[in-house]
């Protein structure tokens, strides 16, 4: 599998991202600085990851879904690579319309960091066909902006076509319909608040994020 | 200090030397060093580099007394952090600061940009900050001030170390009436760096470039240094222009920009810019390396028009750099800042005058020699008187609880024997991905990995002021046992601490008797355990209207584990196990949390701390974890035997019971805080080996308890469900902070 993790400036979980792939599937992931206008034609997955892009002192994600690279990055959602965002990265997908909604402030009006089960609600993407037959995966959750919002119609639509894969067990956040992690209509982009990459080995309390990474490599 | 003083600041003169906190025989030194009197920038320069903050002239000698070197120790105290050897070429860089005034002032901004100055001092040194910790001691819960301060604190700590992506993985908070004035927030930075790769201070000779980077310089913070070397009055309020502000974002960048500068090995010398800003960053620099510095201020990348020399000099606008870079490299450093986007200017060159020269609109505002600033600083030998020593307590001194099951309930939910998960929940506690063990966790320590090694470093920050407030000396060293066992609890070994030492007003000479019998405690628990102190900081005037805080020398310890499988919390508690404790009880009730808490008293003598028993109780339990005979540890602490098993039920969700022994009143072997002690449990299967390994160790050790059922139980006196206990330990914090009914 041949992957890159997108360095925006204020990602904090570039690294970790790199060392989830690398330890879950064995396959190294390049870093790429937000200023780039291109991406390695052949690339198999792209992580957006957690964090802080440009401070995020505007929306979460809407300066970072405006940088140079993100031109690069949709090109490839359209070629069909398996896109990735996580927490910050979520955030960033969706202020680029690659997915629908919105991540709105916590409904406790606070930062949480803590681990959550997820329900996975649908364990035939390519993200998650690795959890077949898993009734919970376990995670954790760090947001101050995970609460995912978006109009009646959409969620309707998201529950109906399978594009709702996570769902919390028990809401941190306030999220709609307790969705933690959506796909885009063809089933290549995936958002999500949960960090697989702080659950990739057991001593960090899960190793159930490893399985999303493993499900991409083998897909690809 | 009105703001028409700080604008334009009048004509030298001593009153304005008075103004800006020095003492009259102070400002006469500077007459006699200089043979002639400052001007305003001058004098700005003396004031900050002669104030508390800046010149420890008070603490320096009883400083000394600290033992500071060991076989893992690279850099003691005196850089901006210390750091010491932890194997595969790598070490351990870490220091603890306080941002007490400014967070009383400006919480939110007070705590975030102390967490940014701590950071700061880590990566300065060459390392990547991996983990955070904070001590907070705040003043009565029941003070209309504190939910406040609470609330701005730990948001703002969270805001801050969470923008950055460095995890906050564990502290403390208590409550006491006496911070109700000068509430504390201690906050700890450990990094991870090449151990022949630390980057110091010292500018290494003449003729090399400053290079100036980060954020710009701006009006904020100045005289920072100054405010937090006074104490506080009824007009404290006004200095809120004196607090900095935080940008989170600019640190991260600085932070990567920093590491890879240093990565290209253009980096001959390199200081921030913390308290006092560019007046002691450049001055330290020169005078360390015993060179002289010119700068250009006019080069100084600026946030507002028509900034005088005066406020460029004492600004401490936060998340700057200062840089001497090896000659003719300065292209590499500008191709770096370009890419995250920093200001940066060279702004003058290193010479060796062995003076400061300042340039601003093409007159020279400031030439002092260096000497004077830093060495020549005044030290204080501070009259002290010894403390009065309080009565020791015997267990028929204590009254016995009137309702034991009720009194287990008071002590779990007390505002300092309460979960603090409310403050935690808010703090990114897992990014880097290398998190073992944090505040959540149920563990005396928290544990991060050392990236890509099997490696843990361990992390903890203690004091118990109560005791440093009944006896300064066995307080101090009370608060480095602890450390030491906390580390010791999680299966780590102690390496070095770092030293927060945060009292009242030293002119005082009772204070100035808790300050030095204090670090003499310290200092000796520190001998007595092999565990130098390599950084530290020193808080003093902590006083509003004369009233002071209880003594509180916070200490923040590191450990490290050499294969992180063989750790060691207190939530694996197994139905089943034997509970084995560990130390000798004698029934120590002076100064504790049952007696204040239950009784509302705080008298009495603290726990003796017997450091030999210390060592041989910690190395005994350090090994039974090594070896698996131990699979759940806790330390005795606050609240002694019957806290400690309360919390290891609670956070295994795993009920058990304990059986009193029949030579002590039951309340005296279940809350006394004998130190010392550990509490184990151990499979059946291990349970004649440990009692062995403990006799053969001379070790005190005896079977106290059981595991097992969904309850807290003591044979004859009461059986409290563990649902209704947590009930307690979890509700306070939340229903104080107005979240819960």
């Amino acid at each position: 599998m041949k992957s890159a993790v997108i360095v925006f400036p204020g990602s904090n979980c570039d690294r970790d991202c790199a060392a989830a792939i690398e330890r879950s599937t064995g396959a190294k992931a390049q870093f790429v600085w937000h200023a780039e206008r291109e991406l390695d034609p052949d690339l198999d997955l792209i992580v957006l990851p957690g964090g802080f892009s440009y401070g995020d002192y505007l929306r979460c994600g809407a300066v970072a879904a405006l940088s140079p690279v993100m031109e690069a990055v949709k090109a490839a959602a359209r070629r069909g690579a398996a896109v990735v965002g996580i927490c910050n990265g979520f955030q960033v997908l969706c202020e680029a319309r690659l997915l629908p909604g919105a991540l709105l402030r916590n409904a406790g009006l606070k930062y949480v960091c803590k681990p959550v089960e997820l329900e996975v609600a649908n364990a035939q993407t390519r993200f998650t066909a690795g959890y077949a037959g898993r009734r919970t995966v376990q995670m954790t959750v760090g947001n101050g902006e995970g609460n995912f919002y978006a109009d009646e119609d959409t969620l309707d639509r998201l529950e109906g076509e399978g594009q709702v894969v996570f769902r919390y067990k028990e809401n941190p956040n306030g999220s709609a319909r307790g969705i933690a992690g959506i796909v885009n209509a063809r089933g290549n982009v995936l958002g999500l608040m949960p960090h697989p990459d702080r659950a990739f080995e057991a001593e960090l309390g899960s190793s159930d994020g490893a399985i999303l990474f493993q499900s991409v490599a083998k897909s690809a | 200090m009105s703001a028409a003083a700080l604008a334009s600041p009048p004509k030298t003169a001593a009153e304005l030397a008075v103004e800006f906190g020095l003492k009259p025989e102070e400002y006469d030194l500077i007459l006699r060093r200089l043979g002639r009197e400052p001007n305003a920038v001058e004098l700005g320069v003396f004031s900050v580099m002669w104030s508390e903050h800046c010149s420890y002239k008070s603490s320096r000698k009883q400083l000394r007394k600290f033992p500071t070197t060991g076989p893992r120790v690279i850099q003691g105290p005196g850089e901006n952090a210390g750091v010491v050897d932890i194997g595969d070429g790598l070490a351990c860089v870490f220091k603890m600061e306080s941002h007490n005034h400014p967070s009383f002032i400006e919480p939110y901004q007070g705590a975030a940009t102390g967490v940014g100055g701590i950071m700061r001092d880590v990566f300065t040194m060459g390392a990547r900050p991996v983990a955070l910790l904070n001590a907070l001691r705040f003043g009565d819960p029941e003070h209309p001030k504190t939910r406040r301060l609470v609330a701005g604190v730990v948001a703002g700590i969270g805001g801050y170390g969470n923008c950055v992506g460095v995890p906050t993985v564990g502290g403390e908070t208590e409550f006491h009436p006496g911070y109700n004035g000068n509430i504390l927030v201690n906050a700890m930075c450990v990094g991870v760096a090449e151990a022949d790769r630390i980057f110091y201070s010292a500018a290494p000779g003449p003729g090399l470039p400053v290079v100036y980077f980060g954020s710009k310089t701006g009006r904020d913070g100045i005289h920072g240094a100054t405010m937090a070397s006074a104490e506080f009055d009824d007009a404290s309020e006004e200095k809120r222009p004196t607090v900095q502000v935080g940008d989170p974002f600019a640190e991260k960048l600085l932070i990567e920009a920093t590491l890879e500068l240093m990565a290209t090995g253009a980096v001959a010398a390199i200081q921030d810019m913390g308290a006092a800003g560019l007046t002691s960053s450049s001055v330290e620099m020169a005078g360390k390396g015993g060179v002289g510095i010119e700068l250009d201020l006019d080069a100084v990348p600026q946030r507002e028009a028509g900034m005088s020399a005066y406020e460029m000099m004492l600004s401490e606008s936060q998340e700057r750099m200062l840089a001497i870079l090896k000659p003719g490299r300065e292209a590499e450093g500008q191709a770096i800042f370009e890419k995250w986007g920093l200001d940066a200017s060279v702004i003058g060159r290193t010479t060796e005058t062995g003076r400061i020269v300042l340039r601003h609109k093409g007159e020279v505002v400031c030439d002092l020699p260096l000497a004077p600033l830093s060495d020549d600083a005044p030290l204080y030998d501070r009259p002290w008187v010894a403390p009065q020593p309080r009565p020791r307590l015997g267990p028929a001194d204590a009254p016995a609880p009137q309702d034991y099951a009720a009194a287990m309930s008071k002590l779990l939910g007390c505002p300092d024997g309460a979960s603090k998960r409310w403050i935690w929940e808010q703090y990114d506690r897992h990014v880097m991905a290398d998190t073992l063990a944090d505040s959540a966790t149920g563990a005396d320590a928290a544990l991060v990995r050392v990236h890509g090694t099997r490696k843990a470093l361990a992390l903890t920050s203690d004091v118990t002021p109560r005791y440093v407030q009944a006896d300064p000396y066995e307080g101090g060293k009370q608060a480095v046992a602890e450390a030491w066992r906390n580390l010791t609890a999680v299966g780590a070994q102690p390496i070095a601490i770092t030293d927060n030492l945060n009292f009242g007003n030293p002119e005082r000479p009772e204070i100035m008797g808790q300050f030095v019998r204090a670090i003499d405690g310290m200092a000796e628990a520190c001998r007595a355990l092999d565990f130098p102190v390599v950084s530290g900081n020193v808080s003093l005037y902590n006083e509003t209207a004369g009233v002071a805080i209880p003594p509180t020398p916070t200490v923040g310890a590191v450990g490290l584990l050499d294969d992180y499988a063989k750790r060691a919390g207190y939530a694996g508690l197994k139905g089943g196990d034997r509970l084995v404790l560990i130390g000798r009880t004698r029934g120590e009730l002076g100064a504790s949390l049952y007696l204040r808490e239950l009784f509302g008293r705080e008298d009495g003598a603290p726990p003796a701390v017997d450091l030999v028993a210390e060592r041989r109780h910690g190395d005994l339990v350090r090994s039974l974890i090594a070896e698996g005979l131990a699979h759940a540890v806790h330390d005795l602490s606050d609240g002694g035997l019957a806290v400690a098993a309360a919390e290891m039920a609670l956070a295994s969700d795993v009920g058990l019971w304990l059986q009193p022994p029949q030579d002590l009143p039951a309340y005296a072997w279940l809350f006394g805080e004998d130190q010392a002690r550990y509490l184990l449990a151990v499979a059946p299967a291990h349970e004649a080996e440990v009692l062995r390994r403990a006799d053969r160790a001379g070790a005190p050790a005896a079977i106290v308890g059981d595991a097992g059922g969904r309850d807290l139980a003591v044979r004859g006196l009461f059986d409290l469900p563990l649902a209704e206990l947590r009930q307690a330990h979890e509700g306070w914090l939340p229903r104080f902070m107005g979240e819960i009914a």
